[in-house]
């Protein structure tokens, strides 16, 4: 129990988020009016997925440095656990686009840049899949997962500020401004960042922990 | 049993909301789901997702459970 505090708040804070984010008060805003409430749930998906994919390439780097084989292991599986909440965030961002924006998709970078992100991360599982020799899999993954992770930068963070985008916080319209996040909101998007976060991290463990009893009694077989 | 579920909501709700203080200039007055509020069922939607994720967080912790149980089995092996 003791080691298990973490899930603890884990679900509370994200019943929490479920609650308040409900029944508190919110800017009014045209064109968005009550779907507003969306930021505490599209955003934290993709708060998540950065930091699992950083998970992944941290696991990525240590791999490639002591030549261990868990490490291959545990990218892998913070990778999918990361493609899982984005996955999440995109079909989000799009139902919420279709009601705001008044279509699916939109040529946007932002948009663009996610999808692709997604499909860099995609390539990286084809990549592992397609290498029988372990060490060899583990070692071209994690170079391929460094690489993923800096597109990953470059088509989120870099080029949607760069230029003109619908999404807020890009193109000169940054994303916590007052009108965007007020205090009533981020009493409850702070703790829904957090609580979202964690889960993800609950769940990666558990993949993390399935795969390698998986190993364990393939081996022992 | 509604009434204070809603109670305890409205006070917890309160004491947050007390802690910052917001102006918000009512200049233009944007349509927001009011009446959704107003008649109350939005707790509703509230409870199911509440119920929804309840039942998420259970299924974690069962499998959590499940593999800290197949975790003990190996090392004893």
């Amino acid at each position: 129990m003791k080691k298990n505090w973490w899930k603890i708040i884990a679900v509370l804070f994200v019943l929490y988020t479920i609650i308040a984010g409900f029944l508190f008060k919110v800017p009014a805003q045209p064109i968005l009016h009550e779907t507003i409430r969306n930021l505490y749930f599209h955003v934290p998906m993709w708060f998540s997925m950065m930091t699992i994919l950083f998970v992944s390439l941290w696991h990525s780097i240590k791999g490639l440095s002591n030549s261990n084989i868990e490490s291959d292991i545990v990218a892998s599986q913070a990778a999918h656990t990361g493609m899982l909440v984005g996955a999440l965030g995109l079909i989000t961002g799009s139902l919420w686009a279709k009601y705001t924006w008044g279509a699916w998709w939109v040529a946007d970078t932002k948009l663009n840049g996610a999808a692709i992100t997604m499909l860099i991360y995609l390539a990286y599982f084809v990549l592992r899949g397609s290498i029988d020799e372990e060490q060899k899999r583990a070692r071209i993954a994690a170079v391929y997962n460094i690489f993923a992770y800096v597109m990953l930068i470059v088509f989120l963070m870099i080029l949607p500020r760069l230029s003109d985008s619908l999404h807020p916080g890009n193109g000169g319209n940054p994303g916590f401004n007052q009108y965007d996040l007020d205090s009533n909101m981020r009493l409850v998007f702070y703790p829904a960042v957090i609580g979202w976060i964690l889960l993800t991290v609950w769940i990666f463990t558990l993949r993390v922990r399935l795969e390698k009893i998986k190993r364990k009694t393939l081996i022992d077989e | 049993m509604n009434s204070l579920y809603k109670k305890i909501v409205t006070v917890l709700g309160m004491l947050i909301l007390s802690v910052t203080a917001f102006a918000q200039d009512k200049c233009e007055r944007v349509e927001m789901a009011e009446g959704l509020y107003q008649s109350g069922k939005i707790y509703v939607v509230v409870t199911v997702l509440s119920i929804i994720f309840t039942g998420i967080v259970g299924y974690l912790i069962m499998l959590d459970r499940k593999i800290s149980k197949l975790e003990k089995e190996i090392k004893n092996k």
